[in-house]
């Protein structure tokens, strides 16, 4: 069943679709609503490895619906701590609940700095109404 | 450039079901209403309604249309009763595939092709260039819409009487006159049923009404993938030929229709390449263009919602196309194992 069209106040967006929740220097991260109403039902996510690191503007991830894949970027740079398991072997969790279960990975920030280029929800909803 | 699509009567029942529209063939499409896996579902289990209004339908009619379609069409049109259809190619002289489609047989002077909606030129340029004395061949595909009616209980639903798959009849359902086609491209039972352009709002709305789950083009695809129905433009084409794409079944190689020389010769050496159906091994989605490793290509790819595995087809060297052969299938670089199987992928547990 897939989520009602939502942006929460509690995360930070990035143009690309993706959000970031932070807490101290970690953050966790994932794909808005529009992204994955814009995919359809997932089927397949393909994780980084946990160790590796993942750069700003860069891609991390692939998810993947019946008809389309698509690239996971990078809201902020760091290393990755953990990998939702859960969304590997149930995707459509991240169609159900993208911003609570369906988060992607967790990182520690190498920049703090880069959260001052994300935006905030109704940036973001601004952003996805010119699209 | 930019190009008007088209749209099929039903656009705005589409719109105001929810569907997102697509461009397919020239058309504005929907390419879902629910979601593909829910409507998969649906047809596999209770009974699906796909508007495919988009498909061509061309009448040849005439004292000769007979032969000329025997000397066109790869499969023996001969066989054909009145009421009865086939399904048959359309063969250039290399062999390859101009289309596939079906021939209804209405009365021996009179046939009826429904074409894929991306050939509908090339397959009626072909044909009308073709046609001689005492053969008229028409492009109507805007007078019709089409509807599939796919699923279990399709015909429970429509009240329509049990008929052998590949037979035709006229009927009137909820007052609108139609031609009830037993067709599909789904592998479940159900009907295609044809009426006149100006009737398929109300034909749809009855549907519906009965019970049908409005299904979109991604559904159809994922559908006609699990039982290892061939899409044109993706597993076969102009280039491909019949033979090494497993549809020598659909042909008559003692009958002369253009190619046939090219095909009773792949038959006669084996053909090199061969269209294969494979299930994943490993967790991946297998897409069209890629690699498998050994000299193939995946033509078709998706993820299964019967089976919740990445499934598709591909051509491989023969060597490779025996059932359990391993494949090793590059993902956007990565090397992804999957197992060569029988056709069809999905088998209803009976």
């Amino acid at each position: 069943m897939a989520a009602a069209e939502s942006y929460p106040d509690d995360v930070v967006y990035h143009p690309e679709h993706d959000w970031a929740r932070v807490d101290g220097d970690e953050a966790t991260l994932g794909i808005t609503w529009f992204a994955q109403d814009a995919l359809g039902e997932l089927v397949h996510y393909e994780p980084p490895t946990v160790g590796s690191t993942v750069a700003k503007d860069g891609t991390y991830g692939e998810v993947e619906s019946v008809k389309a894949v698509s690239d996971v970027v990078a809201p902020l740079s760091g290393e990755v701590l953990e990998v939702n398991q859960k969304a590997v072997d149930e995707p459509e969790v991240v169609n159900e609940d993208p911003y609570g279960e369906g988060w992607l990975i967790r990182i520690r920030m190498s920049d703090t700095s880069e959260l001052d280029a994300l935006m905030s929800a109704d940036a973001y909803r601004a952003h996805i109404a010119e699209q | 450039m930019e190009t008007t699509l088209q749209r099929t009567p039903l656009f705005e029942r589409h719109v105001g079901a929810g569907a997102r529209m697509v461009p397919f063939a020239g058309f504005e499409m929907p390419v879902q209403y629910s979601g593909v896996i829910d409507e998969h579902r649906a047809v596999r289990a209770d009974c699906g309604v796909f508007d495919v209004s988009h498909m061509g339908e061309i009448h040849v009619d005439g004292p000769t249309a007979q032969e000329f379609l025997q000397a066109l069409l790869s499969n023996d049109i001969e066989r054909l009763a009145d009421g009865e259809a086939q399904y048959t190619l359309l063969t250039n002289e290399r062999g390859g595939i101009i289309d596939d489609l079906i021939a209804y047989r209405i009365t021996l002077g009179s046939f009826l092709l429904v074409v894929n909606a991306s050939n509908r030129a090339a397959a009626y340029g072909w044909l009308k260039e073709r046609e001689a004395r005492g053969t008229e061949v028409r492009d109507a595909s805007d007078e019709y819409g089409l509807l599939a009616v796919q699923g279990p209980r399709s015909l429970e639903r429509l009240e329509l009487p049990e008929a052998p798959a590949f037979t035709h009849a006229m009927a009137v359902l909820d007052g609108v006159e139609v031609m009830v086609c037993r067709t599909g491209y789904t592998g479940e039972a159900g009907v295609e049923i044809c009426c006149p352009e100006e009737d398929v709002q109300a034909l749809w709305d009855a549907v519906v009404a009965r019970g049908a789950t409005p299904c979109g083009l991604g559904a159809r695809d994922t559908l006609r993938l699990e039982v290892c129905y061939p899409l044109h433009g993706s597993d076969i084409g102009p280039d491909t030929d019949a033979i090494s794409a497993g549809l020598g079944w659909a042909c008559a190689l003692d009958t002369d229709f253009t190619g046939a020389d090219v095909l009773r010769r792949v038959k006669a050496d084996g053909p090199e390449r061969r269209l294969v159906p494979f299930v994943m091994e490993e967790r991946a989605v297998p897409r069209q263009g890629m690699p498998i490793e050994g000299g193939g290509e995946v033509t078709s790819g998706t993820h299964s919602p019967m089976l919740d595995v990445g499934i598709g087809m591909g051509y491989v060297p023969t060597a490779s196309s025996t059932p359990d052969t391993e494949l090793v299938i590059d993902v956007r670089g990565k090397s992804r194992r999957a197992r060569v199987v029988k056709k069809p992928i999905y088998r209803k547990e009976t």
